[in-house]
């Protein structure tokens, strides 16, 4: 279980993990103590109900020591999205200074690896990290906490609008193999800031490593963060992320996740409305087939008044995979005039495809308007009969119906070349054809 | 059989457990003895205490679950008396003796008086309507061929079709309640309907003046043989005055094939004070298995209860069955409940409904849990969810937690629910028409609840909403 990891943190300690501020190492000491404690979830922990992590907790994932990669840029090209963003480019949890740029920022935006601002600003991330992403009860952000080797920082200053979408690009290759990769991001937009950001996770060859990824994410009184996930991983890989949220008054938090990678993979969304007004939307994709497992836990948290959420969640399963979706929309008793909404949707392909979801309110405050909905079908035949009937093959008409499905998800995407590079992407898997 | 079981079995005789009447009543406390006391008194088959005791051990190695959406201080297992009513209650003499907050209550229900003195366990004469209400449904039910007796009367002169269905739904290790109600169930009510034939009355243990006091450890068995129909009602409009802080009953429905069961309750137990104190905790394991082409439908009012803590559930066994789920759950004051269903689809074509509403006001808390489950083999399964929650007041609480749970892709599903606030517009449109805010609730409620209602049999759909009305009572204002 955790036990041979203990080897590895004295180890991480006392080569590069015991750097940094004084209140680092104690604060890694601090988070492994509590992973050793917890141990990895099981299937009789609640949140867990339905996603086994046994294939991650009977491995034991050795700390990664990269060399200084060999791959160019036009080998990341097809995962750029956009070659022009400003991007941060990681290659098996190393910083890729030579295929990042991030240059053209106004220039009280910071945007810099975690390890730089240790050094040169360690008060103010000490304020930030880990304020958000508690550990007391989850076992994955206590591993990050204890191993997380570096990260990036965004901070966005008041009343700036930074208006061409940051890209941060994680890249594992073979030389990723058994190995794990504690990624960290600390986002913070002040008074109406505003800012896109996209998280990419790529595996560019077939090999087993757990990405365990934790995000935080401030949004400050009036300002709007749009933040997109999009999860590629290996087909033999293990992907776990949290985004943990606050959101301030009139603030507009947006976030898409897409996961379509990995053998087993658990995304968590939380966020807490904090401030009057604020809204929330949460929308994602995931399209599985094989013996995939893909878990998407969302909990938004109503705290202030008048504020409003918005879900929506697709899922398209082929194969034997499994797709979970778990939700929670809480109301405080202070959170009057809530309104909620959480849709969750299912397509099932094949006869072995799987699906739980579990979408579940909690209200305390009486004047709110929250709803769910959930449903899970296969494709519909009188569409299909009525596509054959205009003269569309079987298989056409599957494809393109399969694709309609997916893409009421997508079009909730509002960066443009983001969507169209989506769309592409979901087309192609259905279809087997390539998009001209 | 064991030759020590039945010294022990004699030896408790002899002390006089079951001759003397001011002794009837069982030491407190719960051991292998009390639940050969249990047997040895009502007589029963040697098969059937096996069972109790292999329950009672099962029990044992349990514990008490916690999952739920409700709180309450840790029950002393041991300080409660199994079997008979605790001595402690003296029947009472007369109605003065009363609570008046309950006779107010009986007459906004209606309630005529000999009934109410039997609600309160007030002797009352021998020809009292129920009895022979009782006895003409019996010679009806005769002449059928429907079995209709409490659970003990069952075990005498039916033994061998207590022996097949028993524990056939809801197993003695199912659960830690059903497995404590397996060791230690006093009495209930059993239902046989023979092959083909249509019950010909609503059967109700209203009626059946036996089951009255059955009460803390209940035990229903309800079986429909292939092809025939019965509908079944328990409880009662009226709330019982109890003694028993622990209710865990089990109910299990057996519906063979082509045949069709109907279980409608109205719950109505002691809710506690306003401050959250005393009432009844309420942890019933309710459950039916629909063969081919069967239907069974829960229709359920639960307004009473401190706790109420339960998940009617049909397991759709056989192809085609078809189950259903309809709910209204009232929490006030401090009342507290987790409640929905579990439909579990087996057999092809299967179809489940659920239809849930959830009503919370002062400071209670209503929780709708339920789960969908769709099995590989179950083709062209087909479920309707919707659940909705009414808030009345600032200081209450509605959750929702659905399962949904498929492995087949020939699966239709479809989940729906809400929460909202009662409406201020309709209140004022009702005040408008010189109604006061405590009709118009009524009214709303009854609006809301409709769906419901009009699953129940009719005079018992029109006690409901006045209950509702009731249980709501000062929640504004």
């Amino acid at each position: 279980m955790t036990t041979p990891y203990t080897e590895q943190f004295e180890a991480f300690s006392a080569n590069g993990g015991g750097e940094g501020p004084s209140w680092l190492p104690a604060l890694r000491k601090k988070a492994f103590e509590r992973f050793h404690a917890l141990g990895f979830p099981t299937t009789r922990d609640e949140d867990w109900h339905f996603t086994s992590v046994t294939p991650i907790a009977e491995k034991t994932f050795k700390s990664l020591k990269p060399a200084a990669t060999t791959l160019t840029l036009s080998d990341l090209e097809p995962h750029l999205v956009d070659a022009e963003w400003n991007r941060l480019v990681f290659v098996n949890g190393r910083l890729e200074p030579a295929l990042s740029q991030y240059g053209s920022l106004p220039a009280d935006v910071q945007l810099a690896p975690l390890s730089e601002l240790l050094r040169e600003e360690p008060a103010w991330v000490e304020t930030h990290l880990g304020s958000l992403a508690g550990f007391d009860k989850a076992a994955f952000t206590a591993m990050n906490t204890a191993f997380m080797q570096d990260g990036v920082v965004l901070r966005v200053p008041t009343g700036e609008v930074v208006d061409v979408p940051i890209h941060i690009l994680h890249v594992t290759d073979e030389k990723a193999q058994g190995g794990a990769i504690h990624p960290r991001l600390l986002i913070v937009a002040e008074a109406l800031a505003q800012v896109m950001l996209v998280e990419s996770f790529v595996g560019l060859d077939s090999a087993s490593y757990l990405v365990n990824a934790v995000a935080e994410v401030v949004v400050g009184n009036g300002a709007r963060v749009d933040h997109y996930k999009v999860q590629r991983e290996s087909r033999d890989a293990y992907h776990v992320g949290t985004t943990q949220v606050v959101q301030g008054r009139d603030s507009i938090y947006h976030s898409f996740s897409y996961a379509a990678g990995g053998s087993l993979s658990r995304t968590n969304v939380y966020t807490k409305l904090a401030g009057t007004g604020g809204e929330a939307r949460l929308n994602g994709l995931y399209v599985l087939d094989g013996a995939q497992h893909a878990d998407h836990q969302t909990f938004v948290e109503h705290i202030a008044e008048s504020c409003a959420s918005r879900e929506l969640y697709c899922g398209v399963l082929d194969g034997q995979s499994h797709g979970v979706f778990n939700g929670k929309v809480f109301v405080d008793p202070q959170a009057q005039k809530t309104d909620g909404k959480q849709t969750n949707k299912a397509l099932l392909l094949s006869p072995q495809a799987r699906v739980d979801t579990k979408p579940q309110l909690e209200i305390f405050a009486d004047d709110v308007k929250c709803t769910h909905g959930a449903t899970v079908g296969r494709i519909d035949e009188m569409a299909l009969f009525y596509l054959k009937s205009r003269g569309i093959g079987a298989e056409s008409a599957r494809a393109l119906l399969t694709y309609a499905f997916a893409a009421e998800a997508l079009e909730t995407i509002e960066i443009d070349a983001l969507r169209l590079d989506l769309e592409r992407q979901v087309f192609e898997r259905f279809t087997h054809s390539q998009l001209v | 059989m064991s030759s020590s079981i039945e010294a022990l079995v004699n030896k408790e005789y002899a002390y006089g457990f079951v001759t003397d009447v001011e002794s009837d009543t069982i030491p407190v406390g719960l051991t292998e003895d009390t639940v050969r006391l249990i047997s040895a008194k009502k007589n029963e088959p040697q098969w059937l205490l096996d069972w109790r005791l292999k329950a009672f051990r099962r029990w044992q190695s349990m514990t008490e679950p916690h999952w739920s959406n409700v709180s309450y201080p840790p029950i002393d297992y041991q300080a409660q008396t199994y079997y008979s009513a605790p001595k402690s209650v003296k029947p009472l003499q007369s109605l003065a003796d009363v609570d008046p907050e309950l006779l107010k209550t009986y007459e906004k229900l209606g309630i005529s008086l000999t009934e109410q003195k039997r609600l309160n366990g007030i002797a009352v004469d021998a020809i009292f309507d129920s009895v022979s209400v009782g006895t003409t449904m019996k010679t009806e039910l005769e002449k059928v061929g429907v079995i209709f007796c409490s659970f003990g009367e069952a075990v005498q002169h039916h033994p061998e079709l207590v022996q097949k269905y028993l524990g056939s739904v809801v197993p003695y290790s199912d659960n830690f309640f059903a497995a404590l109600n397996s060791a230690v169930f006093s009495d209930g009510s059993f239902v046989y309907v023979p092959k083909g034939v249509k019950c010909p009355l609503e059967l109700s243990t209203y009626f059946r003046i036996n089951a009255a006091n059955t009460g803390q450890f209940e035990r229903t068995l309800i079986v429909a043989d292939e092809g025939a129909s019965v509908s079944y009602l328990e409880g009662c409009t009226a709330p019982k005055r109890d003694e028993n802080q622990l209710h865990a009953a089990v109910v299990e429905i057996i519906a063979l094939d082509r045949s069709s069961v109907k279980y409608s309750t109205v719950q109505n137990w002691y809710a506690g004070d306003k401050n959250g104190v005393g009432g009844i905790y309420n942890f019933v394991t309710k459950r039916g298995k629909a063969m081919t082409d069967a239907k069974i439908s829960w229709t359920q009012v639960e307004t009473g209860s401190a706790i109420t803590w339960k998940y009617p559930s049909v397991i759709l066994q056989g192809d085609n069955s078809v189950g259903e789920f309809y709910s209204v759950a009232v929490v006030n004051g401090m009342q507290q409940a987790d409640t929905g269903t579990k439909m579990i689809h087996i057999g092809r074509n299967t179809k489940s409904t659920i239809i849930s509403k959830g009503i919370s006001a002062g400071k209670g808390q209503n929780s709708y849990r339920g789960q969908v489950k769709v099995l590989p083999k179950a083709e062209g399964a087909r479920n309707y969810t919707q659940c909705d929650s009414m808030l009345i007041g600032n200081a209450c609480g509605a959750h929702t937690f659905p399962y949904i749970e498929i492995a087949n892709n020939t699966a239709t599903l479809e989940h729906e629910a809400s929460t909202s606030k009662i409406g201020e517009d309709q209140i004022f449109y009702c005040k408008a028409r010189g109604l006061n805010a405590e009709h118009a609730i009524s009214l709303i409620v009854a609006g809301f609840c409709k769906e419901v209602f009009k699953e129940l049999p009719m005079e018992f759909a029109l006690e409901a909403q006045q209950l509702l009305g009731i249980s709501l009572e000062g929640s504004v204002g």
